[in-house]
């Protein structure tokens, strides 16, 4: 009897062994980092990344189905019909084709400006900040010259000092980068220096972390949010500050973007006229765009700042309180 | 085993008060030797100089003078580039010392990694969970997917003890590794410590500021003030028969049990003012000594 219950009571100590065996040899499923640091789904953000995908998605796919937007017709200004979406422009190009390849042009305007700002900055930002001494000394020196210089009338000097032959597309992106970073890396100074006195910084040099390992695996991954909110900031700044060039006439020489278009419409008298299709669309796209941009970027500031979703989750509940207390009301 | 030597070890931090720069010595001519099986407590208040030691000990800071050699048993010394294998450290924050991005896993695997301690992940991976179940975190295959946040801060403790012991360290610098942590779960983690340190004949430099768990813990006491040692000796000698004024109000300061509800007079407390730290006391040597002021290089 007594052996029948000891080895009862085995079996079951056995058996709640295995499964916590087959429990840690199924494997949890891997928390993995990145997802910690993804913004949590607010309306906002759905809005935001609806606006910027489908705009993203026009730029890119709209070119392969409208028809060429450089075709001249001898139709004249037309407002909008069936056969032209959005009309056409003095010289007969429809708008609509022109608008799809212009958003083209300025979202990869965007993209190149946001990831070369964002190179300089991490470069500038944490590399000097993570070696200290003269090398931070001379990092954040350049980077205050280069906060303090006006950004636009430097980019209207150097686009209006580059012959327009040789105004690519390129030479305007690499301007316009090179006048955005310093703030950012002013930003990522501040956080750099915080996290590099942390002590599991400290902790993988005592372990024997390269400097670069260190830098690459112990503080980059803490900085993802900053570089991806200064990074969304960047695009912005960048296309805005393209479509203010293109439409002074000082952009990138045989390209089309939303400011080009801007600047024809200009040209064309379209706002005396009152050609709306002309100038309207592609004034519509670029605050588009930036809203999107704006509302995907509040949402990265609530993972840097954990206290924002506080604000908001204690919001959302005052907000239901409120709503029980109104109803406790109409009941009475 | 690895030991460790200490001689006249000073450090000196530079002080800048607008545009005037001076001087402040956080270490001044201090002395001792870490050997394997044994533990060297030292004890002071903030700012007398002992994290300063850790840190230079831990090669994160670098010393202004005096000498830090690593020896193995047959007296060889330790190569400069595998000093980090045999030196490693246990810091004071669980909640600081762990990156939040990594999992635990990867705290651990990194050391034996670099050190080339295991060869190929999957001995590393069999590793970690080794030393996971060595510091009693069960289960360890769990625990080793875990991120820091998830974990308490005595189990984070342990996580940071694992992964000073991880590359086969035979010094280990434990930097107040309780002093965070709950008081309930402290002699959880000491025990700890002292089993290990057991188990791998380790030589511990214990940092602290609290005298009843230094005499529990160390062989030995080191009195620090003011960057000094102001006494010296084993652990019961020290706490028991205090000789110099420091270390008579250190032991004042912790409230005692007897004396419930009675206030510590102010006047049988030894006077703030007074404190001298230019001499020690040797209970080795049952003499007091001067502690040579070193002339600044």
């Amino acid at each position: 009897m007594t052996n029948l219950r000891q080895s009862t009571v085995r079996e079951k100590a056995d058996s709640t062994k295995q499964m916590a065996l087959a429990i840690g040899s199924a494997k949890p499923p891997r928390r993995s980092a990145l997802r910690m640091m993804l913004p949590t789904l607010t309306p906002w953000l759905v809005v935001g990344l609806v606006l910027i995908v489908g705009i993203t998605l026009f730029g890119v796919l709209g070119p392969l189905f409208v028809m060429d937007p450089t075709t001249i017709r001898d139709i004249g200004l037309r407002g909008p019909s069936s056969e032209h979406i959005l009309g056409t422009t003095q010289t007969g190009q429809d708008v609509f084709a022109q608008l799809a390849y212009a958003t083209r042009g300025s979202l990869e305007i965007g993209l190149i400006v946001g990831v070369l700002a964002t190179i300089f900055s991490a470069l500038f930002g944490i590399l000097g900040t993570y070696i200290g001494g003269f090398a931070d000394e001379t990092f954040s020196l350049i980077s205050n010259v280069f906060l303090v210089i006006p950004g636009l009338p430097l980019v209207i000097v150097i686009s209006g000092f580059v012959p327009p032959a040789a105004r690519g597309l390129w030479t305007i992106a690499v301007v316009l980068a090179i006048t955005s970073w310093a703030g950012a890396a002013r930003v990522l100074r501040a956080q750099t220096l915080s996290i590099r006195s942390r002590d599991y910084v400290a902790a993988s040099r005592v372990a024997g972390e390269r400097a670069w390992r260190v830098i690459a695996v112990e503080i980059l991954p803490n900085l993802l949010p900053v570089l991806a909110s200064q990074f969304v900031f960047a695009v912005i700044a960048a296309i805005l500050g393209e479509a203010g060039l293109s439409f002074l006439g000082l952009g990138a020489s045989n390209s089309s973007t939303l400011g080009t278009m801007l600047f024809y419409a200009q040209n064309g008298f379209a706002l005396p006229l009152g050609a709306w299709w002309w100038f309207v669309p592609p004034g519509l796209i670029i605050a588009l765009f930036g809203m999107g941009l704006s509302l995907v970027n509040f949402s990265i500031d609530e993972i840097i700042n954990p206290k924002l979703k506080n604000v908001r989750l204690h919001r959302k509940r005052a907000r239901a309180v409120a709503r029980r207390l109104r109803a406790g009301k109409d009941d009475r | 085993m690895t030991s460790i030597h200490v001689e006249n070890l000073v450090k000196d931090f530079s002080v800048r008060k607008g545009i005037v720069r001076r001087k402040f010595r956080a270490v001044d001519n201090v002395s001792f030797d870490l050997l394997p099986g044994r533990t060297i407590a030292l004890v002071g208040e903030s700012g007398s100089g002992k994290s300063t030691i850790a840190r230079i000990l831990a090669r994160l800071d670098s010393p202004t003078s005096g000498t830090i050699a690593a020896t193995l048993d047959d007296g060889a010394t330790v190569p400069n580039r595998l000093y980090r294998r045999h030196v490693q450290m246990v810091f004071q924050d669980p909640f600081a010392s762990l990156n939040p991005f990594h999992s635990i896993e990867h705290h651990i695997a990194r050391p034996l990694s670099i050190h080339r301690v295991t060869k190929g992940s999957a001995a590393t991976a069999s590793r970690v969970l080794e030393m996971l179940d060595r510091v009693n975190l069960e289960p360890p295959e769990e625990f080793a997917q875990r991120r820091p946040h998830e974990l308490s801060g005595g189990q984070r403790q342990r996580v940071a003890i694992a992964r000073a012991l991880a590359p086969g360290a035979g010094v280990v610098i434990a930097d107040e590794p309780v002093s965070m942590l709950d008081v309930s779960i402290r002699l959880g983690v000491l025990n700890l410590l002292g089993r290990l340190q057991r188990e791998d004949n380790l030589a511990v430099l214990y940092i602290t500021h609290d005298l009843a768990t230094a005499r529990h813990f160390s062989d030995e006491i080191l009195v620090l003030y003011k960057g000094r040692v102001v006494e010296r000796g084993p652990s019961d000698d020290v706490i028991l028969d205090p000789h110099h004024d420091y270390t008579r109000l250190l032991a004042l300061a912790a409230p005692d049990p007897e004396k419930l509800g009675k206030v510590v007079s102010s006047e049988a407390a030894p006077d703030r003012s007074t404190l001298d730290n230019t001499v020690c006391f040797n209970h080795f040597t049952g003499e007091w000594e001067e502690s040579e002021a070193r002339v600044p290089a």
